[in-house]
Protein backbone atom coordinates (compact mmCIF):
# COMPACT_ATOMS: atom_id res chain seq x y z
CA UNK A 1 0.00 0.00 0.00
CA UNK A 2 1.49 3.38 -0.92
CA UNK A 3 -1.12 5.57 0.74
CA UNK A 4 0.33 6.35 4.42
CA UNK A 5 -0.81 4.78 7.40
CA UNK A 6 -4.21 6.02 8.63
CA UNK A 7 -2.73 5.26 12.36
CA UNK A 8 0.83 6.30 11.84
CA UNK A 9 2.62 5.31 15.22
CA UNK A 10 4.03 7.62 17.80
CA UNK A 11 6.93 5.87 17.29
CA UNK A 12 9.32 8.34 14.58
CA UNK A 13 12.67 6.76 14.22
CA UNK A 14 15.18 9.05 12.62
CA UNK A 15 18.82 10.77 12.98
CA UNK A 16 19.69 13.63 14.23
CA UNK A 17 22.66 15.23 12.63
CA UNK A 18 25.23 17.67 14.24
CA UNK A 19 26.85 19.80 11.72
CA UNK A 20 29.36 21.57 14.40
CA UNK A 21 30.77 18.73 15.04
CA UNK A 22 31.07 16.82 11.38
CA UNK A 23 34.61 16.94 10.23
CA UNK A 24 33.56 15.28 6.96
CA UNK A 25 35.36 12.43 6.99
CA UNK A 26 33.31 10.62 4.79
CA UNK A 27 33.36 7.42 7.47
CA UNK A 28 29.37 7.48 7.56
CA UNK A 29 29.09 6.87 4.12
CA UNK A 30 31.73 4.74 3.88
CA UNK A 31 29.95 2.27 6.72
CA UNK A 32 26.84 2.73 5.12
CA UNK A 33 28.07 1.16 2.19
CA UNK A 34 30.16 -1.27 3.82
CA UNK A 35 26.92 -2.57 5.70
CA UNK A 36 24.45 -2.29 3.06
CA UNK A 37 25.67 -3.67 0.32
CA UNK A 38 25.40 -6.89 2.02
CA UNK A 39 22.22 -6.03 4.01
CA UNK A 40 18.69 -5.88 3.19
CA UNK A 41 18.83 -3.68 0.14
CA UNK A 42 22.06 -5.21 -1.03
CA UNK A 43 23.91 -5.04 -2.98
CA UNK A 44 24.47 -1.37 -3.75
CA UNK A 45 26.34 -2.06 -7.19
CA UNK A 46 28.99 0.02 -8.34
CA UNK A 47 30.05 0.27 -12.16
CA UNK A 48 32.89 0.67 -13.48
CA UNK A 49 34.55 1.24 -9.90
CA UNK A 50 37.90 1.58 -11.33
CA UNK A 51 37.60 3.02 -14.53
CA UNK A 52 37.34 6.71 -15.55
CA UNK A 53 33.42 7.17 -14.97
CA UNK A 54 32.56 4.90 -11.54
CA UNK A 55 28.58 5.09 -10.62
CA UNK A 56 27.41 3.28 -7.67
CA UNK A 57 24.80 3.64 -5.58
CA UNK A 58 25.01 4.91 -1.77
CA UNK A 59 22.75 5.83 0.58
CA UNK A 60 24.80 8.22 2.43
CA UNK A 61 26.59 11.11 0.83
CA UNK A 62 28.69 13.69 2.53
CA UNK A 63 28.62 17.36 0.87
CA UNK A 64 30.71 19.99 1.95
CA UNK A 65 29.25 23.64 1.92
CA UNK A 66 30.74 27.78 2.23
CA UNK A 67 28.26 29.25 4.14
CA UNK A 68 28.42 33.29 4.49
CA UNK A 69 30.73 35.39 3.36
CA UNK A 70 34.42 36.72 4.15
CA UNK A 71 35.70 36.16 8.04
CA UNK A 72 32.56 35.56 8.86
CA UNK A 73 32.16 32.45 6.47
CA UNK A 74 32.17 28.70 7.67
CA UNK A 75 32.64 25.70 5.89
CA UNK A 76 30.35 23.24 7.10
CA UNK A 77 30.06 19.08 5.82
CA UNK A 78 26.96 18.14 5.33
CA UNK A 79 26.00 14.74 5.19
CA UNK A 80 22.57 13.82 2.94
CA UNK A 81 20.41 10.32 3.60
CA UNK A 82 16.66 9.64 3.41
CA UNK A 83 15.00 12.30 6.00
CA UNK A 84 11.99 9.43 6.52
CA UNK A 85 9.36 11.81 5.74
CA UNK A 86 6.32 11.85 8.25
CA UNK A 87 4.46 13.02 4.65
CA UNK A 88 7.03 10.91 2.03
CA UNK A 89 5.82 11.90 -1.50
CA UNK A 90 8.45 9.31 -2.36
CA UNK A 91 5.80 6.98 -1.00
CA UNK A 92 2.46 7.78 -2.51
CA UNK A 93 3.61 7.77 -6.25
CA UNK A 94 4.47 4.70 -6.10
CA UNK A 95 2.41 2.89 -8.95
CA UNK A 96 3.02 -0.77 -7.81
CA UNK A 97 3.29 -0.24 -3.26
CA UNK A 98 6.58 -0.94 -3.12
CA UNK A 99 7.30 1.96 -1.34
CA UNK A 100 6.20 2.40 2.09
CA UNK A 101 6.43 3.82 5.18
CA UNK A 102 6.59 1.08 8.23
CA UNK A 103 3.29 2.17 10.48
CA UNK A 104 5.23 0.57 13.41
CA UNK A 105 8.43 3.11 13.51
CA UNK A 106 8.06 5.68 10.43
CA UNK A 107 10.69 4.04 8.23
CA UNK A 108 10.67 4.27 4.82
CA UNK A 109 11.52 1.31 2.46
CA UNK A 110 11.69 -0.48 -0.57
CA UNK A 111 10.06 -4.13 -1.31
CA UNK A 112 12.84 -4.92 -4.01
CA UNK A 113 10.45 -7.71 -4.91
CA UNK A 114 7.75 -5.57 -6.34
CA UNK A 115 10.01 -2.22 -7.49
CA UNK A 116 9.27 -1.84 -11.30
CA UNK A 117 12.01 0.42 -11.50
CA UNK A 118 10.48 3.30 -13.00
CA UNK A 119 12.02 6.12 -10.83
CA UNK A 120 9.19 8.01 -10.21
CA UNK A 121 10.07 8.09 -6.76
CA UNK A 122 13.20 9.72 -6.88
CA UNK A 123 11.75 12.25 -8.79
CA UNK A 124 9.38 12.88 -6.03
CA UNK A 125 11.83 12.80 -3.45
CA UNK A 126 13.45 16.84 -3.60
CA UNK A 127 16.02 15.26 -1.22
CA UNK A 128 17.73 13.29 -4.26
CA UNK A 129 17.42 10.47 -0.76
CA UNK A 130 16.37 7.48 -3.63
CA UNK A 131 19.47 5.84 -5.84
CA UNK A 132 18.53 3.18 -8.89
CA UNK A 133 20.61 0.43 -8.97
CA UNK A 134 21.05 0.04 -13.08
CA UNK A 135 22.07 -3.26 -12.47
CA UNK A 136 19.53 -4.56 -10.35
CA UNK A 137 16.56 -2.19 -12.05
CA UNK A 138 14.95 -1.60 -8.76
CA UNK A 139 15.45 1.75 -6.70
CA UNK A 140 17.30 1.44 -3.24
CA UNK A 141 17.36 3.91 -0.38
CA UNK A 142 18.44 4.18 3.21
CA UNK A 143 16.52 1.98 5.65
CA UNK A 144 17.73 3.06 8.53
CA UNK A 145 19.84 -0.05 8.74
CA UNK A 146 16.45 -2.50 9.86
CA UNK A 147 18.61 -5.08 9.71
CA UNK A 148 21.02 -3.81 13.04
CA UNK A 149 18.92 -1.79 15.02
CA UNK A 150 16.49 -4.46 15.68
CA UNK A 151 19.04 -7.27 15.71
CA UNK A 152 19.58 -9.59 18.86
CA UNK A 153 22.86 -11.20 17.44
CA UNK A 154 24.97 -8.13 17.67
CA UNK A 155 26.13 -6.64 20.96
CA UNK A 156 23.67 -3.59 21.82
CA UNK A 157 25.93 -0.71 21.47
CA UNK A 158 25.91 -1.75 18.02
CA UNK A 159 22.14 -1.97 17.48
CA UNK A 160 22.11 2.02 15.72
CA UNK A 161 22.53 2.75 11.79
CA UNK A 162 25.98 2.11 10.51
CA UNK A 163 26.62 5.36 9.96
CA UNK A 164 25.89 6.17 14.01
CA UNK A 165 28.12 3.72 14.88
CA UNK A 166 30.98 4.53 12.76
CA UNK A 167 30.98 8.15 13.57
CA UNK A 168 34.59 9.11 15.16
CA UNK A 169 32.83 12.54 16.08
CA UNK A 170 29.69 11.41 17.75
CA UNK A 171 28.41 14.05 15.13
CA UNK A 172 25.31 11.34 14.15
CA UNK A 173 22.53 10.31 16.62
CA UNK A 174 19.73 8.00 16.30
CA UNK A 175 16.66 7.61 18.19
CA UNK A 176 12.87 7.92 18.43
CA UNK A 177 11.59 11.74 17.35
CA UNK A 178 8.23 10.79 17.98
CA UNK A 179 8.83 10.71 21.87
CA UNK A 180 9.52 14.16 23.50
CA UNK A 181 11.62 13.10 25.90
CA UNK A 182 14.13 11.08 23.74
CA UNK A 183 17.99 12.33 24.20
CA UNK A 184 17.45 12.83 20.05
CA UNK A 185 14.10 15.19 21.03
CA UNK A 186 15.86 16.68 23.55
CA UNK A 187 18.96 17.36 21.37
CA UNK A 188 16.80 18.98 19.11
CA UNK A 189 15.20 20.70 21.53
CA UNK A 190 18.74 22.24 23.41
CA UNK A 191 20.11 22.94 19.90
CA UNK A 192 17.40 24.19 17.71
CA UNK A 193 17.16 21.51 15.53
CA UNK A 194 15.43 21.93 12.18
CA UNK A 195 13.90 20.28 9.11
CA UNK A 196 15.98 20.82 5.53
CA UNK A 197 13.36 22.38 2.98
CA UNK A 198 10.31 22.68 4.88
CA UNK A 199 8.05 24.48 2.42
CA UNK A 200 8.22 20.94 -0.14
CA UNK A 201 5.87 19.93 2.74
CA UNK A 202 7.57 16.54 3.56
CA UNK A 203 7.74 16.80 7.36
CA UNK A 204 10.86 15.52 7.78
CA UNK A 205 12.03 12.85 10.45
CA UNK A 206 15.59 13.89 10.56
CA UNK A 207 17.11 16.24 11.74
CA UNK A 208 19.92 18.68 11.64
CA UNK A 209 21.81 20.76 14.36
CA UNK A 210 23.27 24.07 12.75
CA UNK A 211 26.98 24.92 13.41
CA UNK A 212 27.14 26.72 16.86
CA UNK A 213 26.99 30.97 16.34
CA UNK A 214 30.96 32.06 16.98
CA UNK A 215 31.96 35.60 17.92
CA UNK A 216 31.59 38.00 14.73
CA UNK A 217 35.30 38.36 13.59
CA UNK A 218 35.52 42.45 13.15
CA UNK A 219 39.03 41.94 11.63
CA UNK A 220 37.25 41.24 8.01
CA UNK A 221 40.76 42.19 6.57
CA UNK A 222 42.51 39.47 8.06
CA UNK A 223 44.61 37.40 5.54
CA UNK A 224 46.63 34.44 5.79
CA UNK A 225 49.71 36.52 5.62
CA UNK A 226 48.99 39.30 7.96
CA UNK A 227 49.13 36.54 10.56
CA UNK A 228 52.38 35.05 9.87
CA UNK A 229 53.88 38.86 8.95
CA UNK A 230 57.43 38.78 11.51
CA UNK A 231 57.23 39.87 14.61
CA UNK A 232 59.21 42.94 14.38
CA UNK A 233 61.34 43.25 17.74
CA UNK A 234 59.81 44.22 20.78
CA UNK A 235 58.48 40.77 21.46
CA UNK A 236 60.16 40.83 24.99
CA UNK A 237 62.40 37.77 24.50
CA UNK A 238 65.99 38.58 23.42
CA UNK A 239 65.74 34.87 21.95
CA UNK A 240 62.73 35.39 19.86
CA UNK A 241 63.92 38.67 18.27
CA UNK A 242 66.87 36.76 17.24
CA UNK A 243 64.96 34.04 15.82
CA UNK A 244 62.77 36.36 14.01
CA UNK A 245 65.69 38.09 12.62
CA UNK A 246 67.17 34.96 11.45
CA UNK A 247 64.41 34.04 9.92
CA UNK A 248 63.22 37.40 8.45
CA UNK A 249 66.96 37.09 6.35
CA UNK B 1 15.22 16.90 -15.09
CA UNK B 2 17.03 14.33 -17.90
CA UNK B 3 14.81 13.94 -21.00
CA UNK B 4 14.36 10.21 -21.43
CA UNK B 5 13.29 9.15 -24.96
CA UNK B 6 11.11 6.65 -24.01
CA UNK B 7 8.73 9.05 -21.68
CA UNK B 8 8.66 11.64 -24.10
CA UNK B 9 7.95 9.56 -27.30
CA UNK B 10 5.36 7.91 -24.59
CA UNK B 11 3.61 11.28 -23.63
CA UNK B 12 3.33 12.73 -27.42
CA UNK B 13 2.55 9.43 -29.15
CA UNK B 14 -0.27 8.47 -26.90
CA UNK B 15 -1.33 11.99 -26.35
CA UNK B 16 -1.76 12.03 -29.84
CA UNK B 17 -3.77 9.19 -30.00
CA UNK B 18 -6.45 9.79 -27.14
CA UNK B 19 -6.72 13.33 -29.03
CA UNK B 20 -7.07 11.18 -32.00
CA UNK B 21 -10.24 8.95 -30.51
CA UNK B 22 -11.88 12.78 -29.34
CA UNK B 23 -12.22 14.25 -32.54
CA UNK B 24 -13.30 10.49 -34.00
CA UNK B 25 -16.38 10.65 -31.11
CA UNK B 26 -16.56 14.43 -32.51
CA UNK B 27 -16.55 13.34 -35.84
CA UNK B 28 -19.04 10.59 -35.49
CA UNK B 29 -21.54 12.32 -32.98
CA UNK B 30 -21.81 15.01 -35.62
CA UNK B 31 -21.64 12.71 -38.92
CA UNK B 32 -18.58 14.23 -40.54
CA UNK B 33 -17.39 10.94 -41.73
CA UNK B 34 -19.47 7.86 -42.72
CA UNK B 35 -18.99 4.69 -40.79
CA UNK B 36 -17.44 2.36 -43.17
CA UNK B 37 -15.16 -0.62 -42.68
CA UNK B 38 -12.40 1.38 -44.41
CA UNK B 39 -12.53 4.82 -42.93
CA UNK B 40 -12.83 3.01 -39.08
CA UNK B 41 -9.71 0.79 -40.11
CA UNK B 42 -7.54 3.44 -40.63
CA UNK B 43 -8.74 5.97 -38.14
CA UNK B 44 -8.49 3.01 -35.08
CA UNK B 45 -5.10 2.20 -36.64
CA UNK B 46 -3.34 5.42 -36.36
CA UNK B 47 -5.31 6.40 -32.93
CA UNK B 48 -5.22 2.89 -30.99
CA UNK B 49 -2.07 2.23 -32.95
CA UNK B 50 -0.23 4.96 -31.18
CA UNK B 51 -1.94 4.50 -28.30
CA UNK B 52 -0.62 1.48 -27.68
CA UNK B 53 3.15 2.09 -29.02
CA UNK B 54 3.08 4.78 -26.44
CA UNK B 55 2.23 2.61 -23.53
CA UNK B 56 4.70 -0.08 -24.46
CA UNK B 57 7.13 2.49 -25.00
CA UNK B 58 6.65 3.59 -21.30
CA UNK B 59 7.71 0.35 -20.29
CA UNK B 60 10.96 0.00 -21.79
CA UNK B 61 12.19 2.42 -19.53
CA UNK B 62 11.58 0.28 -16.50
CA UNK B 63 14.00 -1.70 -14.56
CA UNK B 64 11.24 -4.25 -14.89
CA UNK B 65 9.15 -4.66 -17.38
CA UNK B 66 7.82 -7.99 -16.64
CA UNK B 67 5.99 -6.50 -13.31
CA UNK B 68 4.03 -3.88 -15.36
CA UNK B 69 0.81 -5.35 -14.49
CA UNK B 70 1.60 -4.61 -10.63
CA UNK B 71 1.40 -0.70 -11.62
CA UNK B 72 -2.50 -1.10 -11.56
CA UNK B 73 -2.52 -1.69 -7.93
CA UNK B 74 -1.55 1.84 -6.25
CA UNK B 75 -4.34 4.42 -7.73
CA UNK B 76 -5.88 5.27 -4.61
CA UNK B 77 -2.68 7.31 -3.98
CA UNK B 78 -0.57 7.48 -7.13
CA UNK B 79 -1.45 9.09 -10.53
CA UNK B 80 0.99 6.84 -12.51
CA UNK B 81 -1.41 3.80 -11.34
CA UNK B 82 -4.15 5.50 -12.06
CA UNK B 83 -2.79 6.93 -15.55
CA UNK B 84 -2.49 3.26 -16.06
CA UNK B 85 -5.85 1.88 -14.80
CA UNK B 86 -7.47 4.78 -17.23
CA UNK B 87 -5.57 4.12 -19.91
CA UNK B 88 -6.56 -0.04 -19.67
CA UNK B 89 -10.34 0.95 -19.34
CA UNK B 90 -10.20 3.29 -22.12
CA UNK B 91 -9.54 0.37 -24.35
CA UNK B 92 -12.91 -1.31 -23.57
CA UNK B 93 -15.29 1.46 -25.00
CA UNK B 94 -12.75 1.95 -27.55
CA UNK B 95 -12.98 -1.48 -28.86
CA UNK B 96 -16.31 -0.97 -28.46
CA UNK B 97 -16.53 1.71 -30.65
CA UNK B 98 -14.27 0.41 -33.44
CA UNK B 99 -16.67 -3.10 -33.64
CA UNK B 100 -19.93 -0.75 -34.25
CA UNK B 101 -17.60 1.27 -36.47
CA UNK B 102 -15.86 -1.41 -38.76
CA UNK B 103 -17.95 -4.27 -38.48
CA UNK B 104 -21.95 -2.76 -38.05
CA UNK B 105 -20.54 0.51 -39.81
CA UNK B 106 -22.93 2.46 -37.84
CA UNK B 107 -22.66 5.05 -35.34
CA UNK B 108 -25.98 4.81 -33.69
CA UNK B 109 -27.19 4.61 -30.40
CA UNK B 110 -25.39 2.24 -27.92
CA UNK B 111 -22.41 2.71 -30.51
CA UNK B 112 -22.39 6.21 -30.54
CA UNK B 113 -22.56 6.44 -26.44
CA UNK B 114 -19.39 3.96 -27.01
CA UNK B 115 -17.51 5.95 -29.18
CA UNK B 116 -18.24 9.44 -26.24
CA UNK B 117 -17.17 7.31 -23.16
CA UNK B 118 -14.42 6.50 -25.43
CA UNK B 119 -13.93 10.44 -26.08
CA UNK B 120 -14.01 11.02 -22.19
CA UNK B 121 -12.03 7.96 -20.66
CA UNK B 122 -9.32 9.45 -22.95
CA UNK B 123 -9.44 13.02 -21.72
CA UNK B 124 -8.80 11.24 -18.64
CA UNK B 125 -6.57 9.45 -19.14
CA UNK B 126 -4.48 12.27 -20.62
CA UNK B 127 -5.05 14.12 -17.37
CA UNK B 128 -3.44 11.75 -15.60
CA UNK B 129 -0.53 11.98 -17.44
CA UNK B 130 -0.65 15.59 -16.28
CA UNK B 131 -0.94 15.25 -13.00
CA UNK B 132 1.70 13.20 -12.67
CA UNK B 133 3.71 15.71 -13.13
CA UNK B 134 1.90 18.07 -11.89
CA UNK B 135 1.93 16.54 -8.55
CA UNK B 136 5.48 16.67 -7.94
CA UNK B 137 6.54 19.15 -5.50
CA UNK B 138 10.12 18.74 -5.93
CA UNK B 139 9.77 19.84 -9.88
CA UNK B 140 8.20 23.59 -8.64
CA UNK B 141 7.55 24.87 -12.39
CA UNK B 142 5.64 20.96 -13.19
CA UNK B 143 3.36 22.38 -10.83
CA UNK B 144 2.27 25.43 -12.76
CA UNK B 145 -1.69 25.44 -13.10
CA UNK B 146 -1.21 25.45 -16.94
CA UNK B 147 0.75 22.47 -16.70
CA UNK B 148 -2.31 19.97 -17.17
CA UNK B 149 -4.76 21.77 -19.61
CA UNK B 150 -1.10 21.89 -21.50
CA UNK B 151 -1.17 17.50 -21.91
CA UNK B 152 -4.79 17.84 -22.77
CA UNK B 153 -5.04 20.87 -25.66
CA UNK B 154 -1.90 19.21 -27.19
CA UNK B 155 -3.50 16.17 -26.83
CA UNK B 156 -6.02 17.52 -28.84
CA UNK B 157 -4.03 19.20 -31.63
CA UNK B 158 -1.86 16.98 -32.63
CA UNK B 159 -4.78 14.02 -32.54
CA UNK B 160 -7.13 16.52 -34.50
CA UNK B 161 -4.00 17.14 -36.93
CA UNK B 162 -3.36 13.72 -37.22
CA UNK B 163 -7.10 12.46 -37.49
CA UNK B 164 -8.26 15.59 -40.77
CA UNK B 165 -4.96 14.38 -42.17
CA UNK B 166 -5.98 10.50 -42.42
CA UNK B 167 -9.44 11.12 -43.73
CA UNK B 168 -8.24 14.00 -45.69
CA UNK B 169 -6.23 11.17 -47.69
CA UNK B 170 -9.17 8.83 -47.44
CA UNK B 171 -12.55 9.79 -46.89
CA UNK B 172 -12.72 13.87 -47.22
CA UNK B 173 -14.83 15.16 -44.53
CA UNK B 174 -16.08 19.19 -44.87
CA UNK B 175 -12.36 21.19 -44.87
CA UNK B 176 -13.74 23.18 -42.74
CA UNK B 177 -12.87 21.31 -40.06
CA UNK B 178 -9.49 22.10 -40.76
CA UNK B 179 -9.95 25.10 -38.89
CA UNK B 180 -11.07 23.63 -36.13
CA UNK B 181 -7.93 21.79 -35.70
CA UNK B 182 -6.02 25.65 -36.81
CA UNK B 183 -7.50 27.14 -33.83
CA UNK B 184 -6.65 24.08 -31.87
CA UNK B 185 -2.94 24.23 -32.37
CA UNK B 186 -2.99 27.75 -32.06
CA UNK B 187 -4.71 27.56 -28.85
CA UNK B 188 -1.93 24.77 -27.68
CA UNK B 189 0.81 27.22 -27.99
CA UNK B 190 -1.02 29.95 -27.01
CA UNK B 191 -1.06 28.07 -23.54
CA UNK B 192 2.75 26.64 -24.09
CA UNK B 193 3.64 30.38 -23.81
CA UNK B 194 1.97 31.62 -21.50
CA UNK B 195 3.57 28.58 -19.63
CA UNK B 196 7.03 29.88 -20.50
CA UNK B 197 6.39 33.41 -19.36
CA UNK B 198 4.66 31.77 -16.56
CA UNK B 199 8.00 29.81 -15.49
CA UNK B 200 10.51 32.17 -16.51
CA UNK B 201 8.93 34.85 -14.08
CA UNK B 202 8.57 32.71 -11.14
CA UNK B 203 9.76 32.92 -7.76
CA UNK B 204 12.11 30.66 -6.67
CA UNK B 205 10.45 27.88 -4.44
CA UNK B 206 13.43 26.84 -2.61
CA UNK B 207 17.16 27.37 -2.54
CA UNK B 208 20.29 26.05 -1.31
CA UNK B 209 20.02 27.93 1.69
CA UNK B 210 16.79 26.57 2.22
CA UNK B 211 17.90 22.96 1.46
CA UNK B 212 20.82 22.89 3.73
CA UNK B 213 19.26 25.41 6.18
CA UNK B 214 22.89 27.08 6.36
CA UNK B 215 20.65 30.40 5.27
CA UNK B 216 21.37 31.19 8.67
CA UNK B 217 25.00 31.80 8.17
CA UNK B 218 24.54 33.30 4.45
CA UNK B 219 25.08 32.77 1.40
CA UNK B 220 25.60 29.07 0.49
CA UNK B 221 28.07 27.72 -2.06
CA UNK B 222 29.22 24.30 -2.96
CA UNK B 223 32.36 23.76 -2.21
CA UNK B 224 33.18 20.33 -2.50
CA UNK B 225 30.60 17.60 -4.07
CA UNK B 226 30.99 14.23 -2.48
CA UNK B 227 31.34 12.28 -5.33
CA UNK B 228 34.16 12.77 -8.19
CA UNK B 229 31.94 11.40 -10.94
CA UNK B 230 28.32 11.87 -11.41
CA UNK B 231 25.67 9.35 -9.65
CA UNK B 232 22.37 9.01 -10.05
CA UNK B 233 20.60 11.67 -8.78
CA UNK B 234 22.75 14.29 -10.87
CA UNK B 235 22.51 12.18 -14.04
CA UNK B 236 18.86 12.03 -13.71
CA UNK B 237 18.03 15.20 -11.76
CA UNK B 238 21.15 17.17 -12.61
CA UNK B 239 20.05 17.22 -16.47
CA UNK B 240 20.92 21.08 -17.37
CA UNK B 241 20.50 23.29 -20.50
CA UNK B 242 21.82 26.33 -21.34
CA UNK B 243 19.27 29.53 -21.04
CA UNK B 244 20.42 30.69 -24.31
CA UNK B 245 19.33 27.22 -26.05
CA UNK B 246 16.38 26.59 -24.06
CA UNK B 247 15.10 30.11 -25.63
CA UNK B 248 16.16 29.06 -28.80
CA UNK B 249 14.61 25.63 -28.92
CA UNK B 250 11.27 27.25 -27.94
CA UNK B 251 11.77 29.49 -31.05
CA UNK B 252 12.06 26.72 -33.28
CA UNK B 253 9.48 24.61 -31.33
CA UNK B 254 7.21 27.79 -32.43
CA UNK B 255 8.35 28.01 -35.74
CA UNK B 256 7.70 24.24 -36.48
CA UNK B 257 4.67 23.32 -34.27
CA UNK B 258 2.68 26.76 -34.82
CA UNK B 259 3.98 28.94 -37.44
CA UNK B 260 3.73 26.21 -40.19
CA UNK B 261 0.84 24.34 -39.06
CA UNK B 262 -1.80 26.52 -38.08
CA UNK B 263 -1.27 28.44 -41.95
CA UNK B 264 -1.60 25.12 -43.32
CA UNK B 265 -4.41 23.77 -41.97
CA UNK B 266 -6.03 27.34 -42.09
CA UNK B 267 -5.34 26.82 -46.00
CA UNK B 268 -6.45 23.05 -45.66
CA UNK B 269 -9.87 24.57 -45.14
CA UNK B 270 -10.08 26.46 -48.07
CA UNK B 271 -9.36 23.78 -50.78
CA UNK B 272 -11.02 20.41 -50.97
CA UNK B 273 -9.09 17.11 -52.13
CA UNK B 274 -5.56 16.86 -52.89
CA UNK B 275 -4.64 20.07 -51.60
CA UNK B 276 -6.27 19.76 -48.62
CA UNK B 277 -5.03 16.72 -48.01
CA UNK B 278 -1.34 18.04 -49.05
CA UNK B 279 -1.46 20.76 -46.98
CA UNK B 280 -2.66 19.06 -43.83
CA UNK B 281 0.13 15.89 -44.10
CA UNK B 282 3.01 18.88 -44.45
CA UNK B 283 1.29 20.81 -41.32
CA UNK B 284 1.17 17.29 -39.25
CA UNK B 285 4.43 16.53 -39.89
CA UNK B 286 6.11 20.15 -38.98
CA UNK B 287 3.60 20.00 -35.70
CA UNK B 288 4.31 16.77 -34.46
CA UNK B 289 8.43 17.63 -34.90
CA UNK B 290 7.29 20.75 -33.04
CA UNK B 291 5.79 18.98 -30.65
CA UNK B 292 8.50 16.88 -29.65
CA UNK B 293 10.95 19.86 -29.30
CA UNK B 294 8.36 21.19 -26.59
CA UNK B 295 8.23 18.02 -24.86
CA UNK B 296 11.97 17.56 -24.57
CA UNK B 297 12.24 21.33 -23.69
CA UNK B 298 9.26 20.69 -20.80
CA UNK B 299 11.65 18.14 -19.18
CA UNK B 300 15.43 19.64 -19.64
CA UNK B 301 13.92 23.07 -18.36
CA UNK B 302 12.78 21.82 -15.32
CA UNK B 303 14.86 21.98 -12.11
CA UNK B 304 14.52 18.76 -9.69
CA UNK B 305 14.86 19.84 -5.56
CA UNK B 306 17.79 17.71 -5.50
CA UNK B 307 19.84 19.63 -7.45
CA UNK B 308 20.01 22.18 -4.37
CA UNK B 309 22.53 19.97 -2.85
CA UNK B 310 24.55 20.02 -6.34
CA UNK B 311 25.09 23.61 -6.85
CA UNK B 312 22.56 25.08 -8.08
CA UNK B 313 21.44 28.04 -6.68
CA UNK B 314 17.51 28.13 -6.68
CA UNK B 315 14.83 25.83 -8.27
Amino acid sequence: MTSLPNNPGAKKLGLVIDLDICVGCHACAVNCKEWNTGGHSAPLTDENPYGNDPIGVWFNRVHTYEAGDGANGRTVHFPRSCLHCEEPACVTVCPTGASYKRESDGIVLVNADTCIGCKLCSWACPYGAREYDYADGVMKKCTLCIDRIGNDNLPERDRVPACVSTCPASARHFGDLGDPNSEVSRLVEERGGYDLMPEMGMKPVNKYLPPRTRPVSTASNTTAQDITEPVSGGSGSRFLDWVDRALSR
Amino acid sequence: MHPAYSVIFFTTASGAGYGALVWMAIFAATGTVTPTAWTGLAAFAVALGLVTAGLLSSTFHLGHPERAWKAFSQWRSSWLSREGVAAVLAYVPALLFALGWIVFETFEGAWLIAGIVTALAALVTVACTGMIYASLRAIPRWTDVTVVPIYLVFALASGGALIFTVFAIIAPPAPEWAWAVAIMIAAAWALKFIYWQRIDAAAPVATAESATGLGRIGRVSLFEAPHTSDNYIMREMGFRIARKHAARLRIIALLLGAAVPVPAFLAAGLFSGVLTAALALAGVAALAAGILVERWLFFAEAKHAASLFYGTDTV
